[in-house]
């Protein structure tokens, strides 16, 4: 049974004073988690006693600092059913990972005349990466529309997917509109034009058990800090023939096999991604994340988020005038709900909120396209939910938003 | 705060904004947008025969914060020179509003500065770099 406070006892951020001297309830995990205490001791633990940098020394700590950092590897490439450890390579985040495929696999094996395929509902990290990359090959990038209720425009598909199609990239989850889009479903018609698949998993691995061998993706990015890990490193995962055949992204230290001034060979997987020294700590507690998340069990993860999202729909359409984003199921949805409340401008909702220590974003949530074209709107406010969002943090955000109403004169 | 902050005053402009719309004859016209909220402003000058602001109107979407400001900002820029708006400081606005501010609704406030010093200056907008690239 999963219970959610025992869960919130985890998280020293939800028992620190806040300036409104009211308990914080964070609702934007979406764009960063909080960090359960085992996380932040296993970071602080690795500085104390095991850091050094790693594959270089034969002293103690640096082969100390080799094992955790490799050790953490292993973790995520079973947390998400990599066949193998060097499957999985470490970078800054999902967003750079994404560049990394741009820069490599994009960059050799693209030409004029190509399309990449990406959809109405990326995040900019999976938007920028590939129109740069369009403009350096001559490909062009086009844009898999959705529908009203907020799905991907699966009648469209067999359009916009054509043999000119080289690579197909998707969110798993939108994280403006919540959609749960049909992996699977989706990998499986770009192998049929023989385009590569690429998915932004930034909002579905840290809420959901993710098998990259049953969805048989190509490429799959995310985000250490959006699953209770720290910031600075997110992982590409590959399949390893792909993996192989793409050039290095950067140069340096750790990625190279050989260097003589006439030239270089390269390193095998997966340094020859990792130039320089990785971010070793911050691997280290994103496997304690992973630790963490795997003793919560991801099945339970993922149904405790439906059931605050299910309740969460149905309280936030209570509140006159607000619109929710996104399909009104909530087995459809990913645990977060984006909503526009009328004659309030979402800033002005998350500032009204922050005063009774509601934490939510306010903004386009990095998908200009997504608001501007589609919705129809400049901005939205969005409550994101994670393993210590509780019923009654809901309860409280609506009657924050009838009390910006009221503020508003609106009520 | 945003008791304090969403005082009458404030709440009174975003309702029924002044200096509201766009002018059709104007010596200068710059619309931008605050890359963190997706808000836009617009605003249009005409100036008299002595260069002083003659008619200002202001024209978006945005929060009641950048709402007001950019009501109570056209309002107080009325016969000025072109150089007394190339030195207005972002403090004026913050005195006009006379609110608390975070650091990131101080954007909100001063986005319709950022627009009129701008246009003042003649900076060719985001969106003519993008349609004349190389200009």
């Amino acid at each position: 049974m999963f219970d959610v406070q025992k869960v919130r006892r985890d998280f020293p951020i939800l028992n620190q004073p806040h300036p409104s001297q009211k308990p914080l309830i964070y609702l934007d995990s979406a764009a960063s988690s909080q960090k359960p205490a085992a996380v932040i001791e296993a970071m602080n633990h690795y500085y104390q006693a095991q850091n050094a940098n790693v594959h270089r020394g034969i002293h103690y700590l640096s082969d100390e600092a080799t094992n955790v950092y490799e050790g953490a590897r292993k973790k995520i490439a079973d947390f998400i059913r990599s066949p193998a450890p060097e499957q999985i390579i470490f970078t800054r985040n999902a967003t750079e990972a994404l560049n990394l495929i741009a820069y490599t696999w994009a960059r050799v094996n693209l030409n004029p005349g190509d399309e990449i395929l990406t959809t109405a509902m990326e995040h900019h990290a999976n938007v920028v990466p590939w129109q740069m990359a369009a403009e350096m090959t001559g490909a062009t990038v086009r844009f898999l529309p959705i529908t009203a209720d907020g799905h991907l425009d699966l009648a469209q598909l067999d359009q916009y997917l054509t043999r000119k199609t080289k690579l197909f990239t998707f969110t798993a989850v939108s994280n403006v509109l919540g959609t749960i889009n049909p992996v699977e479903k989706l990998v499986e018609k770009a192998r049929a034009v023989g385009a590569i698949t690429v998915i932004d998993a930034a909002q579905s691995v840290p809420h959901a058990p993710v098998d990259v061998q049953a969805i048989n993706c190509d490429l799959l990015v995310f985000s250490s800090h959006k699953m209770l890990g720290p910031t600075g490193i997110g992982v590409l995962y590959g399949k390893r023939e792909i993996l192989e055949s793409m050039p290095p992204f950067m140069g340096g230290g750790d990625m190279i096999r050989r260097v003589t001034s006439q030239g270089s060979t390269w390193n095998e997987l997966p340094y020859k991604f990792e130039a320089g020294t990785p971010p070793i700590a911050e691997a280290v507690g994103l496997g304690a994340a992973v630790d963490y998340l795997n003793q919560l069990g991801m099945d339970n993860v993922h149904h405790h988020e439906q059931s605050i999202t299910a309740y969460a729909l149905e309280s936030l359409s209570e509140v006159p005038d607000l619109h929710i984003l996104g399909p009104k199921a909530a087995h459809e949805r990913g645990g977060l709900v984006a909503f526009d409340l009328k004659g309030i401008h979402p800033h002005d909702v998350a500032q009204i909120l922050d005063d009774d220590g509601i934490a939510i974003r306010a903004g386009h949530h990095c998908a200009m396209p997504l608001h501007k074209e589609h919705l129809g709107l400049n901005s939205s406010a969005r409550a994101s939910f994670y393993v210590h969002t509780s019923t009654d943090e809901i309860d409280m955000l609506v009657r924050s938003l009838y009390r910006a109403r009221r503020l508003f004169r609106l009520a | 705060m945003s008791t304090e902050m969403y005082r009458e005053q404030i709440l009174d402009l975003y309702e029924n904004p002044l200096n509201y719309g766009e002018l059709e004859a104007r010596d200068f016209s710059y619309e931008e947008d605050n890359p963190l909220c997706g808000d836009v402003i617009r605003i249009d000058v005409r100036l008299d025969e002595e260069g002083r602001v003659a008619e200002v109107n202001w024209s978006g979407d945005g929060c009641a914060i950048s709402q007001a400001a950019a009501s109570l900002l056209t309002d107080h820029i009325k016969g000025m020179t072109l150089d007394e708006i190339k030195g207005l400081e972002s403090s004026v606005i913050l005195d006009l509003l006379g609110i608390p501010l975070s650091m990131a609704r101080v954007k909100c406030a001063t986005l319709s500065l950022k627009v009129l010093k701008a246009g003042a200056y003649g900076i060719p907008s985001p969106d003519e770099m993008r349609k004349n690239p190389g200009e």
